[in-house]
């Protein structure tokens, strides 16, 4: 198929990782910062093509991974409210809060539905004048732009039963998060490419340099991931920190001005708590001025219950790449993807989801090896 | 009028009209209403001696049962939303899917039971559509309907049509096909629970498993005169040719795309559709068949896993031969689904001896419903209880079951 198949050929997979053996002469740890490409590592095997002196860390990237458990919280308890029509992403709803998913609260009577686009939900609004619809926007930079777009539209058209529960995080103060950290052990980044595809990639440029870390703006398809990592070890190889791009098919140095532009006039920045990172200056989006009036965190006060995450749960630990999942006591004892304790067993972009499906490869001949961080 | 002259009298009559336009609670009520619906939608429809005699159950014939036939039976209830979607309906849908639960048992469809539980509400004219398409499907899948069930819920109480199938068929055997050509001895793979009772999961005949090492010749090898061998889950072993009948996808993507309002350049039509005839032909060509399943809920990855599962083995998959379409392929990655774990409703898995799998392929593309047949991938010992992909860039990964239903990503 145009732009899926060309960039999963295995004669170009093959050359790739020869190219990037070939440079490698010692062992580097590289992050990729988002979830899809995460995604793409474990549902290609990208690992097994790599050479054992590449580490591949587990970014920050999964929207699903990093929004607090008091916003779950808040979102089951608005959810619950009889008025209320709730729309989410749909790898949302699992998502474990202190004591109940989405899931729990729907198969309880709340009305909360899969979409999507939020201008879907904001269409439900329209058609449902007597209920409230509240959209979960969650995301990166990518999803920030139909966020922002929702509430201009709600605001154009006066829709006043329509609210956005947001969650909005930014990655550059993310990896500042994770470079300033002393337990710091990424050498090297793939940023993300459909980020960058909306803010462009000149914020990233001080964060190479102030940092000395290579930063390749990289794309989700297994050509692009090797690419990106042949063109990261060259820069490390070569001892240069610079800010290059791999996805120049969707990326400009610029990224997208009107999505911006939309993004600058409704959202203003803001501290954003990170499940298992904490609170990281400027690091969000919340609504600004007249967008205000469609903030669910506005409109539907907190019940002022205290969030309970698992105590058990090493999550954070694992999203800076300082632990495995396998170094976590519950995990795949206490911890399995029908039973999650923490948000990244979650999604098929959580790491702890992953391992999991790998982990089982331990008796495998196939691979003698698990391809994590540890056993190299 | 009854005289046949026509009429200018334009008065209505005192009396309510009884509706008929739409399903009203008295059509489940056993009265008037009810006969009328039997009357004019159903009888003519599924019209056969079973079913003319209006009794409380169907008495049938089974022609040819000989000792060595066996009976299969099975049932399955069908919730779809949408009722219509882009190449089929519930009905079709109710037929097609017990029709193939009993071709997966290799069994040959005979007759089909039909219970509908309609909402209130309901629009009579989808009731006609949804009627015709289970006429049709039955007529073509060679299955009679002949005896059912009607019952009314309060509007709201249901999602307008909800259709249990229930279905008989019958495992001929296989006597004269096999003569001079001897089976695999199946050896049982592990000693643990098995499936006893009337039902296996998914509702499929558990039937005698060939786990009781004592006895190999007689589960494992076709002789003249004995039945077929049980085609199940059971003798699946090391050394079988995975074969998938067509490409994946299209079910669950032309549901999903009524639902969630995406239309494509071209549109994806369900594959709904009785596979018996491909079972009947690799039966009639005398192919070792050891097991089949459709790749209904779940799709492949799941069917496969449960298979692997069952009988302690792993099972070797390459995706650069899993046929799907492209415009299938471009809607899950838009979705964020895995085309491996999509619905499909026309096709099934076959496992057979390697040494068959080029003929079962021949035999299977010269039948329409599966003239997509190709090889997919090979049962191996190690490691048990496992299904691995090779990808297309030529890495591993575990295909799993998945812990719930799949959701569509973030990003």
């Amino acid at each position: 198929m145009k732009f899926l198949s060309e960039y999963r050929d295995q004669k170009a997979a093959v050359q790739l990782a020869q190219a990037i053996r070939k440079r490698v002469t010692r062992p580097w740890t590289i992050m990729e910062i988002c979830g899809g490409q995460t995604h793409t590592i474990v549902k290609s095997g990208l690992e097994d093509l790599l050479p054992r002196e590449i580490t591949l860390v587990h970014g920050p990237g999964c929207p699903v991974c990093v929004t607090p458990i008091e916003l779950i919280d808040k979102a089951v308890a608005i959810a619950a409210r009889p008025e209320v029509i709730f729309c989410s992403f749909g790898d949302m709803l699992r998502v474990p809060g202190s004591s109940k998913s989405l899931f729990d609260v729907k198969a309880e009577g709340a009305d909360v539905r899969i979409v999507y686009s939020p201008l879907d939900a904001l269409k439900l609004a329209k058609t449902n004048p007597d209920r409230q619809v509240v959209f979960f926007a969650v995301g990166f930079e990518t999803t920030a732009p139909a966020n922002a777009m929702a509430a201009w539209q709600a605001d154009h058209d006066h829709v006043e039963n329509f609210f956005l529960l947001i969650s909005h995080v930014l990655v550059p103060p993310a990896m500042e998060a994770l470079l300033s950290s002393e337990n710091c052990v990424v050498q090297g980044f793939l940023a993300a490419g459909h980020v960058c595809t909306v803010m462009g990639f000149e914020e990233y440029v001080p964060i190479a340099a102030r940092y000395k870390v290579p930063i390749v703006v990289t794309g989700f398809e297994p050509l692009d991931l090797l690419e990106g990592i042949l063109m990261t070890v060259t820069q490390l190889e070569e001892g240069r920190h610079e800010v290059e791009n791999q996805y120049s098919r969707a990326v400009r140095r610029e990224g997208n001005r009107p999505a911006q532009e939309r993004i600058a006039e409704v959202f203003e920045i803001t501290p954003r708590q990170w499940r298992g990172l904490g609170e990281i200056p400027a690091s969000g989006f919340q609504l600004r001025g007249r967008f205000k009036k469609h903030d669910a965190n506005l409109r539907f006060p907190s019940s002022g219950e205290p969030a309970r995450e698992s105590p058990e749960c090493i999550a954070g630990l694992i999203l800076q790449g300082i632990k495995k999942p396998h170094d976590c006591p519950a995990f795949a004892v206490k911890c399995t993807p029908e039973n999650p304790l923490g948000a990244p067993m979650v999604s098929s972009e959580g790491a702890c989801a992953a391992y999991y499906h790998y982990g089982r490869r331990q008796t495998h001949d196939v691979h003698i090896e698990l391809p994590s961080p540890a056993s190299r | 009028m009854a005289d046949g002259k026509p009429t200018t009298f334009t008065l209505n009559c005192p009396v309510p009209r009884v509706a008929d336009d739409r399903i009203v609670l008295a059509h489940g009520g056993g009265g008037r209403l009810t006969h009328q619906l039997i009357e004019k939608i159903f009888l003519p429809a599924f019209s056969n001696p079973a079913l003319d005699q209006r009794h409380d159950g169907a008495v049938l014939p089974l022609d040819g049962l000989t000792t060595d036939s066996r009976l299969a039976f099975t049932t399955d209830s069908f919730v779809v939303r949408p009722l219509i979607f882009p190449g089929g309906n519930i009905g079709d849908l109710a037929v097609n899917g017990t029709v193939n639960d009993l071709a997966m048992c290799g069994a040959r469809p005979l007759y089909l039971s039909a219970g509908f539980i309609l909402e209130e509400g309901l629009e009579m004219e989808t009731l006609r559509t949804v009627v015709k398409s289970m006429q049709e499907a039955a007529a073509k899948a060679g299955v009679k309907l002949v005896t059912g069930d009607t019952k009314v819920v309060d509007k709201g109480k249901g999602d307008g049509i909800f259709i249990n199938t229930s279905g008989i068929g019958v495992i001929e055997p296989i006597a004269d096909l096999t003569d001079g050509f001897e089976r695999a001895r199946l050896q049982p793979r592990h000693q643990g629970p098995t499936t006893t009772g009337a039902l296996a999961p998914e509702g499929r005949p558990a039937g005698d498993a060939p786990e009781t090492g004592g006895a190999p010749g007689l589960a494992g090898f076709a002789r003249p005169g004995i039945a077929t061998p049980q085609i199940g889950p059971a003798s699946v072993q090391p050394g079988d040719a995975v074969i998938i009948s067509g490409d994946l996808g299209r079910h669950g993507i032309a549901i999903l795309s009524v639902r969630e309002g995406l239309e494509f350049e071209s549109p994806i039509l369900s594959d709904t559709a009785s596979v018996w005839p491909a079972v009947e032909a690799l039966l009639n060509a005398g192919i070792e068949i050891h097991c089949l399943r459709d790749l209904t809920r779940g799709g492949l990855a799941t069917t496969l896993n449960e298979i692997a599962g069952d009988r302690n083995v792993c099972i070797m998959l390459e995706e650069s031969l899993i046929p799907v379409d492209e415009v299938v392929e471009g809607a899950c990655e838009i979705l964020g689904l895995d085309p491996l774990y999509v619905a499909n409703e026309g096709r099934f898995a076959a496992f057979v001896p390697e040494t068959q799998a080029a003929a079962a392929l021949d035999v299977l593309k010269k039948v329409e419903v599966s003239q997509g047949s190709v090889r997919v991938g090979k049962v191996d010992e190690i490691p048990g209880r496992t299904v691995v992909l090779q990808s297309r860039i030529g890495g591993n990964r575990v295909v799993d079951m998945l812990s719930g239903e799949q959701l569509p990503r973030i990003c």
